[in-house]
């Protein structure tokens, strides 16, 4: 793990006491703040909490909040509850898996973004929706997938070409598919 | 929060000063301006509206208040925005944009009725039993628009648990007393024994509002009589059932309702610790139930001797880890002692051995908020609500394809099609309604042909589907009922803890075959596979998730086995969903080249050039349908 994290981890471990109820709230912690859970603080985690790894492990596995990789700048959240299911959120999922590039572990190559189904974020009278970062959107037709997620997409370097059309993706040659629905 | 002199609250009068603040920070002699902030409508623009009418009332050196309120459940015109002039209705608007919301600012004290939603002349609390009303002459109407009580979506609305949402500043402790709260607690704690108070639940009949509708009164009986120390209360608000929000309504609009339920709760069984047990999926819910937990250890109503009594309780929330099965009681207990979520055999029930292996009892969101209101009207008046077996009222979230898009609360024993098709106003373009969705992936899909049925716990069970915990998602004849078991399969699938062969293994062999039938490679002999693998399902495993989890099969082969056969025998998807049987193609009638689809097209499967006929090579269309969603000319079609 590299040294920075580590020292990230650390302070953290030092907020919880040592009763084996805090094992989830520290790996919340620790995933708020590296965005994944690296081995090494699995480690600790085990060693302060005095259980065996295979028991973090275990638990750091079977809760979706949790990821041992880590996860782009941006953390994208498809809801496939049913209200999303019947107005197309499985379409939408497959749009913002296409437009972000993810690979199949749901991160893109460059880290921009990890992209996510998730089970209902309880907005379903806004169905579809998507929640990026901590901004919910609503009614996300899958033709608007790629106008939102220009905003999230790192800016181009400033030559005089990307000055002409800052906000716009670099594959978007293909003339911007947002707002038109 | 400011200490209105009162600070530790230890009587009624002690309430009577605050609830005097609430009041006035509810009912200001200067006009007051309302947004509705809950995690909906922020999604729907109103963090920005909100800023808008800030700014506008400060760049205007406006004297208004004004104020954030929770969600009032009419979900499909979010964001809402409410003006309150002292002495006049309510007025609510609609689908407010920054700028609408600026311009009706500006324009007061003229209401602008062209823009407006609906009037509140005043409002019912269930909590006191009183009727407020804002009116200080008579009721002028506006033009054109109706009031809250002539609505279809609110008039057949009984509000006992949504009482105060999208009325008081959830943020607001004042504001909750105001209306009454934290009486209810005082009434308990000062003039009931712990006995009455578990009695008087008894009374109300009232069954528990997280799906599986067990007499609450018992569960507390048993837990108050069931030997061992310390016990604790739980808020099982781990809404998992996709489709169902009602939780989150009532955290976020409400909070100090559930912690005054479970104060209550806490005294009547002998508990001294309350964990509320939140989904990481609902930040803001986290947050407010925070705050709300500061709020009364600061007025004194947790911790040590609240109210004097000498009874003491804490309450602390913990925040769930993303994990579906963790709604099952015994898992959820097992997440909160920092273990994986993973069911363990009942008996013995968590009301006897529960939480670190001490009596427990664990009731929904819901159910603790229909606790103060019970205390304060007594069990015979909330029992004289519903039906025979089942009392009170239920909220439920009302989604899918429904023009009212809504989060409502009804007397048990509405009928299906009232909620429908009254409350609901129908399916939107008039398409037809095909089938109710309730319960989540435990429940089922009821058919349009039987929503005379009313809503109770019984009623739905009967028909093959359960009450759940409030998720009613309409469907229209755009649903395919084979690729919506197919849909709560692969959520089953994802979901099962993997402790039984049978939920595990079983879940995906379903799944299997469905989607063998959904991809027109069914045969009929899989029908028959299917009620068999769902018997074995059900029969076999050891929670709830398990015993339930082919109600979605069962559902759909019972009512729709037509459409099941059609996949089947004839290779068609009537309702043109599953994708590998259906074709996309362009009607060169209508097609005016305007190029939108080859824009959107996932496959970059269109061909043709601008203002020319666009063509689909069909070997390159992945079926996603967004040519016809973006074209305006209807010239996609689908076959």
């Amino acid at each position: 793990m590299p040294q920075a994290e580590l020292e990230q981890v650390e302070p953290l471990l030092q907020e919880f006491d040592n009763t084996r109820a805090n094992l989830i709230p520290i790996l919340q912690r620790i995933q708020a703040t590296c965005s994944y859970l690296p081995q090494e603080a699995l480690r600790r985690v085990a060693r302060k909490l005095q259980v065996p790894l295979s028991d973090v492990y275990q638990v750091a596995t079977f809760y979706r909040c949790f990821s041992l990789k880590p996860r782009g700048k941006h953390l994208v959240q498809v809801c496939l509850g049913t209200a999303c299911h019947v107005r197309g959120g499985q379409k939408v999922l497959e749009r913002t898996q296409v437009e972000t590039g993810v690979d199949a572990a749901g991160t893109s190559a460059d880290m921009q973004f990890t992209v996510e189904a998730v089970r209902c974020l309880g907005c379903c009278g806004l169905a579809p929706v998507m929640r990026v970062d901590k901004t919910t959107f609503a009614h996300v037709a899958q033709t608007k997938v790629r106008g939102l997620l220009t905003r999230y997409r790192p800016r181009k370097p400033a030559t005089s070409e990307a000055e002409k059309t800052p906000a716009v993706p670099p594959e978007s040659t293909l003339v911007q598919g947002g707002d038109h629905a | 929060m400011p200490n209105h002199g009162a600070y530790p609250l230890r009587s009624l009068e002690d309430l009577q000063a605050v609830a005097k603040v609430g009041r006035q920070r509810m009912s200001p002699a200067q006009p007051k301006i309302m947004v509705g902030m809950a995690t909906c409508g922020q999604a729907a623009g109103a963090t920005e509206v909100l800023k808008a009418v800030r700014e506008v009332v400060t760049q205007d050196k406006l004297p208004y208040v004004v104020s954030e309120t929770g969600c009032i459940g009419w979900c499909s015109q979010e964001p809402l925005l409410d003006i309150c002039i002292p002495g006049r209705p309510r007025v609510t608007y609609g689908r407010v944009t920054p700028a609408r919301a600026k311009q009706i600012i500006r324009a007061l004290p003229e209401p602008k009725p062209q823009w407006a939603l609906a009037t509140m002349p005043g409002d019912e609390n269930t909590l006191t039993g009183l009727y407020t009303s804002y009116l200080t002459g008579e009721d002028t109407p506006l033009r054109g628009v109706k009031s809250y009580r002539d609505l279809p979506l609110f008039k057949r609305q009984l509000r006992i648990v949504m009482r105060n949402c999208g009325l008081i500043d959830p943020a607001s402790f004042e504001e909750y007393i105001a209306r009454g709260g934290y009486t209810a607690l005082w009434q308990a704690l000062r003039t009931q024994t712990p006995q009455q108070v578990v009695d008087g639940i008894t009374k109300s009949g009232i069954r528990g509002r997280g799906g599986a509708g067990f007499p609450t009164g018992r569960k507390w009986q048993t837990v108050r009589e069931a030997p061992g120390s310390p016990k604790y209360v739980i808020c099982n608000a781990d809404e998992g059932d996709p489709g169902a929000y009602m939780d989150r309504g009532v955290l976020e609009g409400d909070p100090h309702s559930v912690l005054e339920g479970m104060t209550i709760g806490a005294y009547a069984i002998g508990a001294s610790e309350g964990i509320i047990y939140v989904r990481e999926e609902y930040p803001l819910a986290v947050a407010r139930m925070k705050d709300a937990i500061q709020q009364s250890e600061t007025a004194g109503l947790l911790g040590t001797n609240i109210f004097g009594s000498g009874f003491g309780f804490t309450v602390r929330v913990v925040t769930g880890a993303g994990a579906f099965v963790c709604g099952e009681e015994t898992a959820l207990i097992r997440s909160i002692e920092g273990k994986v979520g993973e069911p363990q055999q009942r008996p013995p029930y968590p009301a006897v051995r529960g939480l670190n292996g001490k009596p427990t009892c664990i009731n929904n969101v819901e159910t603790w908020a229909n606790v103060p209101v019970i205390v304060a009207r007594g069990g015979e008046w909330f029992a004289s609500i519903g039906t025979p077996g089942s009392k009170g009222t239920k909220v439920f979230s009302l989604v899918g394809n429904i023009e009212n898009t809504a989060l409502i609360e009804v007397p048990m024993g509405t009928t299906l099609s009232e909620i429908v098709y009254e409350i609901g106003g129908g399916i939107p373009g008039n398409r037809e309604c095909k089938a109710i969705q309730t319960g989540g992936p435990s429940g089922g899909c009821i058919p349009a042909s039987k929503f005379d049925l009313p809503v109770d716990y019984d009623s739905l069970t009967a028909a093959g589907s359960i009450m759940g915990s409030g998720g009613m998602i309409v469907m229209d004849d755009h649903t395919c009922m084979v690729d919506i078991a197919k849909y709560f399969l692969g959520f089953l699938e994802d979901e099962s803890c993997g402790k039984c062969f049978s939920c595990r293994e079983g879940t995906q062999r379903l799944k299997e075959v469905v989607q063998r039938i959904s991809e027109g490679h069914g045969v009929e002999a899989d029908l028959v596979l299917l009620e068999e693998l769902s018997w074995m399902v059900r029969e076999v495993s050891l929670c709830g998730l398990g015993q339930t989890a082919a109600n979605p099969v069962l559902s759909t082969l019972r009512y729709f086995r037509e459409e099941y056969l059609e996949h089947i025998d004839h290779q068609r998807c009537p309702a043109k969903v599953c994708r590998q049987l259906i074709t996309f193609a362009i009607d060169p009638v209508t097609c005016n080249g305007c190029g939108a689809c080859v824009q959107v097209c996932s496959g970059k499967a269109i061909l043709g050039e601008k203002n020319k006929l666009h063509t689909i090579e069909q070997a390159h269309c992945t079926k996603c349908g967004a040519c016809m969603d973006i074209c305006k000319f209807d010239a996609v079609t689908v076959n």
